[in-house]
């Protein structure tokens, strides 16, 4: 099925750049971190390893939003909700390899449920000691309730900012949910204390590194399935969807079909992200549901450039690494404003972001040069669809 | 009310009433097309011409009457939008909507008579056969030197066309264009009559217009529609001298 | 100057000696009880301090009060018992007078043990009876039909003889009744007659006193007894659905006072406004302004803080609703997805702003003294400021309506919605009709602000928890109606607090919001949506 066609235009200057530059990240931070004497000038921190692994997953996180806001026009303010559903699925999975290492020392009760005097194990708790179960519930379950969402939602054609809201209720609900200690996934304490994954300790170096190439590899995956996804004739009905969903409808498409398979996919893209990021920040509770959460992910998307799945990623390292900077010297008290002002300008003066805009500029030069095809994918929607 | 098989027509409407919010946008209106036929509708603004064509195409739903297709064997009012395109009817819309950030390849590609489904598209790969049929579907409507243009580049006028191009890419039974001729030139609307009149050769056309000089141009039977239902049917001369016609709609 | 003070303390005991005269011309039960203070037993005591408190007697209050303060002694040689007082003096309980007689030298202290201290507290409380304030005879006597104490019976029934105010002689009434069902030895027709007071009374302690009678009763009174069970209980479960419903429609009137600004900008003009809950909470922190200078400068002036409070919060909230949209929204229109993101932003410069000028603590702002405190309606317990923010929502929800249908604004803000080009086109300049709208929205959030915080805790956060909330309500009622906005308030605060009992707070919440979600999707447009190709412009 696959000739090479396909495979070129899979693979534009973009995404190639961006491929070689997470692959060179993925061996070079490694390396750097464990065959350089700590005292080099070369040694990367292990610190630095997990503040980064952190950032890919954030990046991850950016792409499934993206692959929905820029390309279908859908804007999730939840999809902090798949992400810490993905998050809770690795994090039942830790907490029972720590079996009788726990405070409380019970080999089957993690430490909460002995503290609440339960005397056995919840149902939905069963099977997680199993890791491939595990990460099977990582897919699954934000997949599912994606899923179930999307079918009501597209079905009944809630658009715009209806379904931003209603969405938005949905992670709000979740959250005030989590909080409860009779849930079963540890209140407000979450899930934490992990000690080791596939029987690697979780703190130890070796384990970083390897949950941070890890998770750059399912970036790089996750990415060439989106872009397989976009530059495929569905991409181009999801592109039509966005600007001209009643045009596409009257084509005969069956809009609500294709929404919710893109949802749903990326839903389970952000359980990925949520997976491989408890692991290397060691806890998942309930704030991860904070809707402020899920909005501050939009953001990053925005300010890299939507609908241009780099832009996701390259948005989420670039805020993220403003906010640990930030956040950790002097101005500390001044990030909200700088974040509030990055929300504000971005939408007034960069709609596009930083690779949509730079995506612009060439156009408008080659256009210049001659008005040769240019079969770049869209960059941004028109403002008024319709 | 009509049993299903005894009529011949294409479309059929029967007694269709719509309100929205206690206004009445059609009232019993009665409406016959026959296979083959091109009919051009007029009226006034609020006459319920665009809401004819949402109860025809599954938008809206009538609150009472039949809409019948394919010779009263299929009933539209219990489809949706997706499943009456699918079974040939093409709609264009009275403002011109074409995929804007799509090349005028791209859209005709996505309107091209093929599976529909999200696994065919997810797995689909052009072929010469669909090449040639866009490049059919582009000298019908003069537009394949723009092949690789994207559609928001182009001009009113080639997008109504590109959209009357989209609408022949479906290959549908039934073509209903909603004021093609708007903000057009003079000779562009003469284009577009001969065009029609070249689509009609082998589809039925149903075409909602003002411009009295087109539709003169088209010559064929004419509605005049006033206040959701039929003021007067017949051809271009009977409609424009009836009285009133004259009186709600033409002026004098 | 030992001789005066002589003179006094004569003519008191002289006064005191007519008065007690009166009561004494024989000897009756308080000179008889007594007596068995002398025996030095504590079972005497105890039968001595019942029947002086049942006696009636004007003595019977200080004698038990020297009793409980160790001042009672008593001389088993002469069986005579004393009030010793604090300089040493003793007094003749009996008389009420001085001792004539020289102190008897077997003299000694009743003694008192815990069951005694019981005793005595009884009667205490049969003596308060007939304390001369009603509350205090009132109170006493719910206290009595709690303790349904056998012992202080005769004091009831005295008490009901004398006493003249008619909610204090009802109470009377139900706490004999209730001291007459709990004894063993009424008779049928009493206690049938004791069951329809209690019926009439109908509380909880009601029904728990008719549900802890014993099973081995005569038949008509079983009956008569399960009668005024459901009778009671049917009547608690009407009073439980008009607290929930009075609960409900307080949370709704929070919630209708924190949608109906958004009603405007979100309904009205379409602009989705995440930084709306904080033009609730910029309004809250006015109040706090306002009531921290009257304080420190006017504090005579307290009670009329937020008279002064409201036009302000109305006017800061309006004014930066304003600048936002004139700064920011403006360019932004036909983009609802970039509006939202944008304001959200602003909701954070805004949280952050507060944060840095007020501290990221919970401000105290005092309730008015008009609005504090509570009354009893019926059988449901109502607070002034939940009753006063209720009424408020109210005014302002037909102010604004009014405004709306009969002022020049509200006109011109209805032609701009309907058709923004057709009102442009006869001379309305929709740019201002924009700012305008958008600052009367703020600054019904800052005035919502003012009444919110009476009720909550005003910290930088305060607006993000009616953020959804306030969405869900405007989305649900079905966008652009201002009365669907009040019903899907209301709808939301009652069906809430009806949930609650069941399922918990925080339940019955993800219960509404789930509810909404699925009710959102049946029709994607509220409860009272505009129909018709218009909204789909």
């Amino acid at each position: 099925m696959m000739s090479a066609h396909p495979l070129i235009r899979l693979l534009d200057r973009g995404s190639t750049l961006f491929l070689i530059l997470l692959g060179a990240f993925a061996i070079a931070i490694p390396v750097l971190n464990l065959l350089m004497p700590a005292g080099s000038a070369l040694h990367v921190s292990t610190y630095f390893v997990a503040l980064f692994g952190k950032y890919v997953c954030y990046g991850l996180l950016a792409l499934s939003i993206d692959l929905i806001w820029g390309y279908v026009g859908i804007l999730s303010l939840g999809h902090g909700a798949f992400f810490a559903l993905g998050g809770y699925a690795m994090g039942m999975y830790l907490m029972r390899q720590i079996g009788d290492r726990g405070v409380y020392a019970n080999p089957i009760l993690p430490d909460f449920m002995v503290f609440l005097n339960w005397s056995a194990l919840p149902i939905f708790w069963y099977g997680f000691q199993n890791f491939f179960y595990a990460m099977l519930m990582v897919l699954l379950v934000p997949g599912l309730l994606a899923f179930v969402f999307g079918w009501f939602a597209f079905r009944s054609r809630v658009t715009g900012v209806y379904l931003s809201i209603i969405t938005q209720a949905m992670t709000y609900a979740l959250l005030l949910g989590f909080f409860r200690n009779n849930f079963g996934f540890g209140g407000n304490n979450g899930l934490t204390d992990f000690k080791d994954i596939l029987g690697f300790n979780v703190q130890a170096d070796g384990t970083r590194n390897a949950l941070l190439v890890i998770s750059c590899l399912m970036l790089a995956i996750c990415f060439l399935i989106c872009r397989a996804i976009v530059t495929s004739k569905f991409g181009k009905v999801l592109i039509g969807i966005r600007d001209a969903e009643s045009r596409t409808r009257f084509l005969g498409y069956r809009v609500e079909a294709y929404k919710l398979f893109v949802f749903t996919v990326s839903a389970c893209m952000a359980g990925i992200a949520g997976a491989l990021y408890v692991p290397q920040v060691g806890i998942i509770n309930p704030g991860e549901f904070a809707p402020a959460n899920s909005i501050e992910a939009v953001i990053w998307v925005a300010v890299g450039g939507r609908g241009t799945l780099t832009g996701a990623v390259l948005g989420a390292f670039v805020v993220n690494y403003a906010k640990t900077f930030f956040t950790s010297g002097v101005l500390a008290p001044y990030w909200l404003f700088m974040l509030g002002g990055l929300f504000i300008g971005t939408t007034l003066f960069m709609p596009r972001g930083i690779i949509g805009t730079y995506n612009n500029w060439r156009a408008n030069q080659a256009d210049k040069k001659d008005a040769a095809r240019d079969n770049a994918v869209p960059s941004a929607p028109p403002h008024a669809a319709e | 009310m009509m049993d299903k098989q005894t009529t011949s027509a294409l479309l059929y409407l029967d007694g269709v009433s719509v309100s929205f919010d206690g206004f009445k946008a059609l009232n019993e209106l009665s409406f016959i097309v026959e296979p083959g036929e091109m009919r051009a509708i007029i009226g006034p603004n609020g006459a319920g011409k665009t809401t004819m064509m949402d109860v025809i195409t599954g938008k809206t739903r009538p609150d009472e009457g039949d809409v019948f297709f394919e010779e009263g064997t299929v009933d539209l009012t219990k489809l949706d939008e997706t499943e009456i395109a699918t079974l040939g009817i093409g709609r264009k819309f009275q403002k011109p909507t074409v995929f804007e950030m799509h090349t005028v390849e791209d859209n005709l590609q996505l309107s091209l008579k093929n599976d529909r489904s999200v696994r065919a598209t997810l797995f689909w790969q052009s072929s010469a056969d669909q090449e040639k049929r866009i490049d059919d579907v582009l000298d019908i409507v003069r537009l394949k030197h723009l092949r690789q243009r994207v559609a928001g580049s182009l001009s009113h006028g080639q997008k109504q066309w590109l959209e009357i191009a989209m609408l022949l890419a479906q290959d549908p039974k039934l073509l209903l264009v909603d004021e093609p001729v708007a903000g057009m030139t003079d000779v562009e609307t003469m284009q577009t009559a001969e065009l029609l009149r070249e689509i009609n050769k082998t589809k039925t056309v149903v075409v909602v217009e003002h411009d009295m000089a087109f539709v003169r141009e088209l010559g064929v039977k004419v509605t005049c529609l006033h206040e959701g239902s039929v003021l007067a049917e017949g051809t271009i001369d009977d409609v424009s001298t009836n009285d009133r016609v004259v009186e709600v709609y033409l002026g004098r | 100057m030992g001789k005066f003070h002589d003179r006094i303390l004569a003519f008191v005991c002289a006064i005191g000696l007519i008065v007690a005269a009166a009561g004494l011309a024989h000897a009756g039960p308080y000179e008889d009880a007594l007596e068995k203070f002398t025996t030095d037993e504590f079972s005497d005591t105890a039968e001595a301090v019942t029947e002086v408190a049942t006696s009636g007697s004007p003595l019977a209050a200080p004698l038990i009060a020297a009793l409980q303060n160790g001042q009672l002694q008593f001389s088993a040689k002469d069986k005579k018992v004393f009030i010793k007082t604090a300089d040493d003096k003793l007094i003749d309980a009996a008389t009420g007078r001085p001792a004539e007689v020289a102190a008897p030298d077997d003299l000694d202290t009743v003694r008192v043990n815990n069951r005694l201290r019981g005793v005595i507290e009884a009667a205490n409380g049969a003596l308060t009876l007939m304390a001369p304030d009603p509350n205090q005879r009132y109170e006493s006597a719910q206290s009595v039909f709690k303790s349904r104490d056998a012992a202080v019976l005769p004091a009831v029934e005295k008490a009901l003889e004398a006493e003249k105010v008619a909610r204090v002689k009802t109470v009377l009434n139900e706490a004999r009744a209730a001291i007459l069902l709990a004894a063993d030895d009424t008779s049928a027709p009493d206690r049938i007659a004791a069951i329809e007071i209690i019926r009439a009374r109908g509380d909880q302690d009601s029904l728990a006193l008719l549900q802890g009678l014993p099973a081995d009763l005569p038949a008509d009174v079983r009956a008569a007894a399960n009668a005024a069970v459901t009778a009671i209980e049917r009547n608690l479960a009407i009073w439980s659905t008009v607290q929930n419903l009075w609960y409900g429609l307080s949370l709704g009137s929070v919630l209708l006072l924190a949608a109906i600004g958004l009603a405007i900008t979100f309904g009205v003009m379409g602009v989705i406004n995440m930084a709306h809950g904080e033009m609730v909470m910029l309004g809250a922190y006015t109040t706090y302004v306002v009531q921290d200078v009257i304080r420190t400068s006017y504090p005579g002036l307290f009670d009329f803080s937020l008279a002064f409070a409201l036009p302000l919060a109305f006017l800061v909230a309006a004014i930066v609703g304003i600048i936002i949209e004139r700064t920011v929204i403006r360019f932004l229109y036909g983009r609802p997805l970039e509006t939202l993101l944008a304001t959200w932003g602003i909701s954070l410069v805004l949280m952050q702003a507060v944060r840095a000028v007020f501290g990221p603590t919970n401000k105290e702002v005092g309730n008015p003294s008009w609005m504090s405190g509570a009354f009893d309606l019926g059988g449901i317990l109502i607070t002034y400021n939940r009753m006063w923010i209720i009424v408020f929502t109210g005014i302002v929800f037909v102010a604004l309506l009014a405004m709306l249908r009969f002022t020049r604004l509200g006109l011109e803000m209805r032609a701009v919605t309907q058709n923004r080009q057709m009102a442009a086109a006869v001379g309305i300049r929709t740019a201002r009709i924009d700012a305008l709208t958008f600052g009367l929205g703020s600054g019904i959030a800052g005035i919502a602000g003012v009444a919110l915080s009476q009720i909550d805790n005003v910290s930088p956060n305060l607006g993000q928890g009616y953020i959804i909330d306030s969405f869900m309500v405007v989305v649900f009622g079905g966008v652009g109606n201002l009365w669907g906005t009040l019903v899907g308030a209301l709808t939301l605060g009652i069906a809430n607090k009806f949930l609650e009992p069941f399922a918990g707070a925080v339940l019955a919440k993800i219960a509404i919001l789930v509810f909404i979600i699925l009710f959102i999707q049946k029709r994607p447009r509220g409860m009272f949506a505009l129909k018709g190709r218009a909204i789909e412009a």
